[in-house]
């Protein structure tokens, strides 16, 4: 398949990218707003072409654990799903982590808590960038805003996955899963053979073959001084992520007098606010964060140095907020303002909200 | 005859199984875990397959069976196995992939997981430690522990009105389309030992004929959980675990 220029949907574009980047497998379990991915899979049946897997497994853990099997054999493996399906997937995402397995989650957000809504939301900011579940890890977090980027992030996100050993996750809102753009769906690549991946997983548990020893991917280690060694190990791969793996996106910020940083579909929302803003004479600036984590951390603690206060707008009660007052250093107030359950701000109620909270005068 | 002249190759009779490795196990002496694990070890090596075998470890005492057997191993959350060897039979169809799991791995936490994959007839072989208790953790319920047997949780014996009923889970699996071969066997004695290896050798031979999923359960001892002596275990498991669990063909296709 040549590049190809389409109209589609998000959750679409994931499923196209998948095969296009030679991803070896797909497990997933359907939950709005993001079967489209597993059904758009089905429909192009790419086992008959690239060879590629695709199961509906019989539940989110059942999918994150195959995703685990597979990744343990050295397989570019990936499962797509949503808030709630997301929480039931922590177990096996911490198991990833501390095995330290290449894989590709998508998390296409609805509103929570609970059963929630299945309406576009923010809210798993904290679970996605934080860990989410047990222990001491991290994801890499990649927040796509077009379906142009859901599209590229899948390449991205196996990359690092793979460079890093590491399982990256796609936090997008439902917004940008559902909404329909013009996308440019690049090549085909082909999937890596067999010596391939031996080559590129020499730890991978995909047979003794001709190798000579056993591999063995466990998380179990009952030795504590043992442990803490890979914990150590695994701290010096999320500080090495840290420094070389920082994404972003600057708007308007050269002569900004005030910031605002906001993700996802949420920042292109701002853009139209800060269109009005400037036409008042209001002088703000936008970053957008594309790593959730690694988070973009010094560029904010530059910026806070140069304006006069920072809003983050999610969608949701508050959490990059947090990121965000730890990187400003209390330089300048930072306040939030975001919609919740699934509602989605305007771009007049971003900028009342940037005027009466940052307290500028007019 | 000197000690040399009798430790010569051709009166060699046994020895251990050289995919056994040579770790010190940690399973109790008199366990059935041991056992099956030699069995294994034995036929990977007698039918060539060692070097294209996944195991998939579980959550339980075999935890640390990927010490013992040297093959590639995946270590499984618990009750994950079935789903953790289907992606890895899915994408790696020229490997031999097989599940080892305890009764609270397959039948109580991985319900699920376990009926779905047999189900769906996954090209996996399924080795299923049935001792009717939690080894690892120290003894607990596990949901083929018999009615009246006393366990840590259970320390009155098990009633069918606080606990419910022990599962013969591989009955249920016997009645789904995917499973090809479904047995219990036990390896108390040589010669139950004998039909036992028989049994896992025809459940690889399926995988490897990709004709679905082969359950193969072992009525097992846990003489340290049951607080027996092994030879008792052995003894108790014949007199009270054939009786629910007994042993033979369920499926044979």
């Amino acid at each position: 398949m040549e590049e190809e220029v389409r109209l589609m949907k998000g959750n679409e574009a994931i499923a196209h990218a998948a095969i296009r980047y030679g991803v070896d497998g797909y497990f997933g379990y359907p939950i709005t707003p993001q079967s489209e991915v597993l059904e758009t899979l089905a429909e192009l049946r790419p086992w008959e072409t690239t060879g590629m897997v695709v199961l509906q497994a019989e539940s989110e853990v059942a999918a994150i654990n195959m995703v685990y099997g597979g990744a343990a054999t050295g397989k570019a493996v990936m499962t797509s799903s949503s808030s709630p399906g997301v929480s039931l997937k922590q177990e096996g995402i911490s198991y990833l982590a501390a095995s330290e397995l290449p894989a590709l989650i998508v998390n296409v957000m609805r509103g929570g808590p609970g059963l929630g809504t299945i309406q576009p939301s923010q809210a798993d900011y904290f679970q996605a960038t934080k860990g989410g579940g047990h222990g001491d890890y991290h994801l890499i977090v990649l927040a796509p805003a077009t379906v142009q980027e859901m599209t590229d992030f899948v390449a991205l996100g196996f990359d690092l996955a793979f460079k890093y050993r590491n399982p990256a996750m796609i936090l997008a809102d439902g917004i940008v899963g559902q909404m329909m753009e013009k996308v440019v769906l690049p090549p085909q690549r082909p999937r890596r053979t067999e010596e391939q991946l031996r080559e590129q997983c020499p730890w991978a548990a995909c047979g003794k073959g001709s190798r000579g020893h056993r591999n063995v991917v466990t998380s179990l280690e009952l030795d504590s001084a043992k442990m803490e060694v890979n914990n150590l190990r695994f701290q010096e791969t999320y500080r090495r992520i840290e420094e070389n793996e920082v994404r972003y996106q600057e708007y308007f910020t050269d002569d900004a007098e005030y910031l605002i940083v906001a993700f996802g579909t949420v920042a292109r929302i701002c853009l139209k606010a800060i269109e009005e803003a400037r036409a008042k004479g209001i002088k703000v600036g936008l970053l957008r964060p594309i790593t959730l984590w690694p988070f973009p951390k010094e560029i904010i603690g530059n910026l806070s140095k140069k304006v006069k206060g920072i809003l983050t707008v999610e969608l949701n009660a508050g959490q990059m907020v947090e990121d965000v007052r730890l990187a400003a250093e209390c330089r300048v107030p930072v306040h939030h303002f975001g919609r919740m359950g699934g509602m989605i701000p305007n771009p007049t109620e971003i900028l009342e909200a940037l005027v009466s909270k940052l307290n500028i005068q007019q | 005859m000197t000690r040399e002249e009798i430790i010569r190759p051709e009166n060699k009779v046994y020895s251990r199984p050289e995919l056994l490795t040579e770790n010190v196990t940690h399973y109790c002496p008199g366990c059935s875990h041991g056992v099956v694990h030699k069995i294994i070890a034995e036929l990977l090596a007698e039918m060539d397959l060692a070097d294209k075998t996944i195991g998939v470890a579980p959550v339980g005492c075999a935890v640390f069976a990927y010490n013992y057997i040297d093959v590639d191993w995946i270590e499984a959350a618990h009750g994950r196995a079935p789903a953790v060897a289907t992606a890895a039979s899915r994408l790696n169809p020229d490997n031999l992939v097989f599940s080892y799991q305890g009764d609270g791995d397959l039948a109580a936490i991985g319900t699920a997981e376990t009926i779905h994959a047999c189900n769906r007839g996954e090209n996996i072989t399924i080795i299923f430690i049935n001792n009717a208790i939690y080894g690892m953790t120290g003894g607990q319920m596990a949901p083929t522990t018999l009615l009246g047997m006393k366990t840590a949780t259970t320390p009155y014996g098990r009633t069918a009105e606080l606990n419910g009923y022990p599962l013969a889970i591989t009955n249920l699996l016997a009645q789904l389309d995917g499973t090809c071969y479904v047995t219990r066997q036990a390896v108390h004695t040589a010669a139950a030992a004998r039909k036992a290896k028989a049994a896992i050798k025809k459940a690889f031979q399926n995988t490897v004929a990709k004709k679905g999923t082969s359950v193969i359960e072992i009525v097992s001892t846990c003489n340290s959980g049951w607080k027996m002596t092994p030879a008792q275990s052995n003894d108790w498991m014949a007199e009270h675990m054939f009786e629910k669990y007994p042993l033979g063909d369920l499926k044979n296709e």
